[in-house]
């Protein structure tokens, strides 16, 4: 059996795969925001002085830190619907399964990166905005977070490419996106060069997508002067981007 | 440390009292005592400069005026009002952070590594305290903002990060930054002791700008010639406590203890 240009460029232009493709990208992002999220609130947790915050966050990231993700997944799909009636109704798709089962697993993963990076800054900083008669809250939304999340940037694009990887694992609980889409083409026409072949070129396109977003706004966050030509004022938004 | 009646507390202030008193002051680390019992008065208008050898209690001493940190006994009076605690029932309470926040937009702090924000320009850094703290619209901010950069010198670069200026630069926004929110007192912690030798002068001569302006100052510095020609009471500082406080010339002429003059050969 010869590479068949014909049946790879037809599956490349497939609907389908397209549709697999939005599903792999619309789970890891959904996962990444709810990763961010738990992950904070761990963080601060691990930070706090409270000991009840510091073990109830040590436990959630040793946990989810020890079990896989796919064991999540199917724990979530499989066996919490039995346990509450409210997951057997109509909304509880495999959609929502899968972004919630990698987002908390994430989150484990997301804690340590934010607790490092809100770690990495100056407490100079904080000392400098209490001075200033900054409440708390204040100092770690206006000048603690904007910081933090330059250092975080990086490795969380990381995690993001690794969760658009790891939506395939949501292929156990009949998600359709990108890879169940090639493995079930495979399954009829038994042409596995050729539907693999378009998987790859997709999450090639995907991968660098991101990888341009991520330069993107990591040149949002180098804060020189020269950055930012196009505006002559200096009432550019407080820590530009993403949080806001 | 036991809290005896604190006979301050009953008395009206007037604008001839001292703006700022610190009582009895004390504060431990672990089993350190580095603070033991600091005591004196500035008032309205006055430049006091502390000099003192490194690890006496110096930079503690301004955090706990700046409210910082809490102290372990004694007290520090604004215009007369005890700072950082309240009354609850017979006893005094340390104040929660929110209320703490609130007390230290009164007392501006400028610290010897400048901390200004890395993120924001240095009309934002300057607006910061403005915009967040005091609920000001940001147009009106970045006025004031702007008016304060040029009392420093620094208007023509209103829109460079710190990143793009130079120490002596950034210590002034710094200034400006704490001067923008109209503090009662000033505290400087080492203000020039991070910078290069050729970028001191321009800090200083923005210090005794405001000094001549009437602003309340404390300043911790290394530079005698400043705090001779600038301050109008001149401390020694030793292992927690004043050892001697009097006029610059008294001070550096005629000093009282054998303390201070052991110091002041050191640094001559
Ligand atoms: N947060 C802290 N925890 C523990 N010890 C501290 C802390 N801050 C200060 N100290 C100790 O208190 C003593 C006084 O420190 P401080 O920084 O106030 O001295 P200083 O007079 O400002 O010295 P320098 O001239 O070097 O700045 C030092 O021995 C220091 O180690
Ligand atoms: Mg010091």
């Amino acid at each position: 059996m010869e590479f068949d240009i014909g049946i790879f460029v037809q599956q490349l232009v497939n609907p389908s795969y397209l549709y697999g493709a939005f599903l792999s990208v619309a789970v890891a992002v959904l996962a990444l925001v709810l990763a961010t999220a738990v992950g904070f609130a761990v963080a601060l947790g691990r930070t706090s002085q409270s000991r009840i915050a510091q073990g109830a966050a040590g436990f959630y990231t040793w946990f989810f830190r020890a079990i896989p993700a796919l064991l999540v997944l199917l724990i979530i799909w499989n066996a919490l619907p039995q346990l509450f009636p409210v997951l057997r109704q109509e909304w509880f798709s495999p959609f929502i399964a899968a972004f919630i089962g990698l987002g908390i697993v994430e989150a484990a993963f997301m804690a340590e990166i934010i607790r490092s990076a809100l770690l990495s800054i100056d407490e100079g900083q904080n000392l400098a905005g209490r001075a200033l008669g900054m409440s708390p809250a204040k100092v770690m939304v206006k000048v603690v977070l904007p910081q933090a999340i330059r250092i975080a940037l990086p490795p969380t694009g990381n995690e993001f490419i690794g969760l658009v990887k790891f939506s395939s694992l949501a292929s156990v609980i009949s998600l359709q996106e990108l890879l169940t889409t090639a493995q079930v083409g495979v399954n009829i026409t038994f042409r596995y060069a050729e539907y693999y072949a378009a998987a790859i070129i997709y999450y090639l396109i995907i991968v660098s997508l991101l990888t341009l977003l991520q330069n993107y706004v990591e040149k949002k966050f180098l804060w020189t002067s020269r950055s930012k030509p196009k505006k002559p004022s200096t009432l550019e938004p407080i820590g530009q981007g993403v949080h806001a | 440390m036991s809290h005896e009646p604190q006979p301050t507390e009953a008395k009206v202030w007037t604008p001839a009292d001292p703006v700022l008193q610190v009582r009895n002051l004390h504060k431990s680390y672990q089993d350190q005592h580095v603070l033991r019992g600091v005591e004196f008065d500035i008032h309205q208008g006055q430049v006091k400069a502390v000099l003192g050898p490194s690890g006496s209690g110096k930079s503690t001493m301004l955090r706990l005026m700046a409210l910082l940190e809490p102290a372990n006994d004694g007290e520090i009076l604004l215009r007369g009002q005890r700072l950082g605690v309240r009354q609850r029932g017979t006893t005094t309470v340390p104040l929660p952070e929110r209320e703490l926040a609130k007390e230290r937009r009164d007392i501006g702090m400028v610290f010897q590594k400048f901390n200004l924000f890395p993120h924001l320009s240095a009309c934002r850094n300057v607006m910061l305290g403005l915009t967040s703290v005091q609920n000001i619209p940001a147009k009106e901010a970045e006025e004031r903002a702007m008016a304060m950069l040029e009392r420093v010198g620094l208007s023509h670069r209103a829109g460079h990060y710190p990143s793009e200026l130079s120490g002596g630069q950034q210590q002034r926004v710094a200034i400006a930054r704490a001067l923008v929110m109209n503090p009662s007192v000033l505290l400087f912690d080492e203000p020039t002791s991070a910078l290069d030798p050729e970028l001191v002068g321009e800090v200083l001569d923005v210090m005794e700008g405001l000094a001549n302006d009437g602003m309340t100052m404390i300043v911790v510095t290394h530079e005698v010639r400043f705090a001779r020609r600038v301050a109008d009471q001149v401390t020694l500082f030793d292992s927690g406590v004043i050892v001697e406080q009097a006029s610059p010339d008294e001070f550096f002429d005629n000093p009282q203890h054998q303390r201070t003059r052991k110091f002041l050969s050191h640094v001559h």
